[in-house]
């Protein structure tokens, strides 16, 4: 507590950072500083930030948790990790997903995004598709919806025998789908959990882009059109680029989202999918600590997921650096 | 859209249309953009009817005809779901730890980015951007860690303990979110109520508070929605089965595979844990696709 209201008197400015000087602390302040920061840092620190910490020490030890015994092996736990023929193809699965998914629910959330919001009829005034309201609110559904139960739902409707899917399939003719297991077939288990991931998070993107769409100034979109620009050449030339920094906070956040992927992972394909086709990181992560009890390898895989992670974050930022970052607007 | 904005909209179409007529392809595009919404549009509700359909049949009915309407609408699969499966004693324990996370994580957030906002220290900013490097990380990194922390705590396994988790990590968020929304309020409300004699928490309580309900309203309902869907931390730290939240109670019901399953009952628990947030959505949906439009411009 002592050492926050040490930190607070600064040579700041005037006004404000003037009420901060030592001599002005009062009892009121103090109490003020110590429970408005003090007490979210600490539950922050201790609940949050320490466990990060600790896991990468962990990573280095060979700790099985219950028994006091934290060997330091050093890299031993990596090692191992990429050894382990299960664990590497876990990554495999988790790097397909962060390659796949952003830019499949990216892409397609501008699509839906520019239908709503320019993609109405090109004369008159610049304006979505008839409707275009109650698509975004519609599409937004599916993201609010707790992602287990998206997860037991799908799983239902992929049921080899009855299943919505298939039901549907041979319903239009197509009998060979009558009983085809498509969580049970390694060739389909991954692009059909990734349909589901999409299905579940593409509606949130929608909502963000039309929001940033909106944004943009009417006059560069009726310019456009004035100079014969039709809707697709406005889509790509025009609107992409003017979203540039919404398009890469949002590869970002569905990269973190692809890279986690445990809650559709665990309802759709508990055990990993056929052949472990569907094994993610962080279903092997999870196994290995609570099941096998084995935490000191467990952080090694958290930290190769951590890794990934900001490796994925720094080639979307290499990449918006290489192909033009903020200055590319001007030569639109 | 305003009602100007509707008649706009009505009217000059078709005054356009009568000076030039419409191309064929003007039309086609017009027609492919809405058949596109449309059948992405039914992607999306179809699930849900099935689901809420099915939910009203027997196991046989689910298993023999999946396609076919409820021959009535069988509710006890609900009440199966609630007594049978614990749906009705995970939902009470949802309330608990997603209340009390959600009051945590708003009174804890919003002092917080108050006094990130309005107050210069030194490290204010190292402050902010450890709290914000929170969105970013993996939270599997941190669950063993964690296990053990709350084990040391003697809060493993409590609904309290889920509930204080549950709001540390929702902490970083609602800051992050609301530390601009401080910074806008304008300096001169703080300065008269100091003026006036209020100390630095009456300013907070009685100024502040009542200025940042819009943003406090939003950011609740988003959080509302976040806690509730929370699957990962009580999976990892709540290995009760009496204490389950709705989450973990679902995926252990539908765990228990086989054929020996009840189908109703597990369609039934499906729909019982998506209705609140649904319920949430629809009467806050302006507000919430509002505040998601703050956050993009961040």
């Amino acid at each position: 507590m002592t050492a926050v209201a040490r930190t607070l008197p600064t040579a700041g400015g005037p006004s404000r950072a003037a009420r901060w000087r030592r001599k002005n602390l009062t009892f009121d302040k103090i109490t003020f500083a110590a429970v408005f920061l003090g007490i979210p840092l600490v539950v922050y620190a201790v609940l949050v930030l320490s466990p990060f910490v600790q896991a990468v020490y962990y990573s280095l030890t060979s700790w099985s948790g219950f028994d006091t015994n934290q060997a330091f092996i050093g890299l031993g736990n990596y090692a191992r990790a990429f050894q382990d023929d299960v664990f590497v193809t876990a990554v495999r699965n988790s790097v397909t997903l962060v390659l796949v998914l952003p830019i499949v629910i990216i892409a397609l959330a501008i699509a839906l995004a520019s239908l709503v919001t320019i993609g109405g009829a090109s004369s008159g005034p610049v304006r979505g598709v008839r409707g275009g309201e109650f698509y975004r609110v519609l599409l937004f559904f599916p993201y609010i919806i707790p992602a287990i139960a998206v997860g037991i739902m799908w799983g239902q409707i992929y049921d080899p025998s009855n299943g919505l899917l298939n039901g549907i399939l041979t319903s239009v003719g197509l009998k060979d789908f009558a009983s085809y297991p498509w969580l049970g077939d390694a060739r389909t288990a991954m692009a059909a959990t990734m349909f589901v991931m999409v299905w579940a998070s593409v509606g949130f993107y929608v909502v963000i882009f039309v929001a940033a769409i909106k944004a943009l100034p009417a006059e560069v979109f009726e310019a456009a059109r004035l100079d014969g620009a039709g809707r697709f050449r406005i889509a790509t030339r025009i609107t992409v680029p003017m979203l540039r920094a919404n398009i890469r906070t949002s590869l970002i956040y569905t990269g973190i989202f692809s890279l986690d992927a445990f809650v559709f992972m665990s309802a759709l394909n508990a055990g990993g999918g056929p052949q472990n086709s569907t094994l993610v990181i962080s279903q092997e992560l999870f196994k290995t600590a609570f099941t096998k009890g084995q935490f000191g390898y467990a952080c090694a895989m958290g930290v190769v997921l951590a890794a990934i992670t900001l490796l994925f974050a720094g080639i979307v930022f290499l990449v918006d650096r290489l192909t033009g970052g903020a200055e590319d607007l001007s030569e639109e | 859209m305003t009602t100007s904005q509707v008649a706009r909209a009505a009217v000059l179409p078709r005054a356009g249309r009568t000076r030039r007529s419409v191309p064929t392809g003007e039309r086609v595009v017009g027609g492919v953009s809405q058949a596109v919404l449309i059948v992405c549009a039914v992607v999306v509700v179809l699930p849900f009817l099935w689901t809420i359909m099915s939910s009203f049949k027997t196991t046989n009915q689910v298993l023999n005809s999946p396609f076919s309407l409820p021959d009535r609408l069988h509710l006890e699969n609900y009440a199966n779901a609630w007594t049978q499966a614990g749906i009705g004693q995970f939902f009470a324990n949802t309330l608990v730890v997603v209340g009390g996370a959600l009051v945590l994580t708003m009174v804890m957030g919003s002092m917080c980015a108050y006094f990130l906002a309005r107050f210069r220290f030194f490290g204010n900013r190292a402050v902010y951007l450890l709290m914000v490097a929170g969105l970013t990380f993996p939270i599997f990194l941190a669950i063993v860690p964690l296990f053990f922390i709350l084990k040391g705590l003697g809060l493993l396994g409590t609904l309290p303990g889920l509930a204080i988790t549950y709001s540390a990590f929702a902490l970083p968020f609602t800051v992050f979110f609301m530390v601009p929304f401080f910074r806008a309020l304008p300096a001169s409300v703080t300065e008269a109520a100091s003026l006036d004699g209020a100390g630095e928490w009456r300013t907070f309580f009685q100024v502040m508070v009542p200025m940042a309900r819009p943003a406090i309203a939003t950011l609740s309902i988003l959080n509302f929605v976040g806690l509730w869907n929370q699957f990962l931390l009580p999976v990892a730290l709540n290995p009760d089965q009496r204490k389950y939240v709705l989450t973990q109670g679902m995926a252990a019901f539908a765990g228990t595979a086989g054929y020996s399953i009840d189908f109703g009952a597990l369609f039934a628990a499906v729909v019982m844990t998506i209705v609140p947030v649904l319920i949430v959505y629809l009467v806050f949906q302006r507000a919430l696709s509002g505040s998601v439009v703050i956050g993009a411009d961040k």
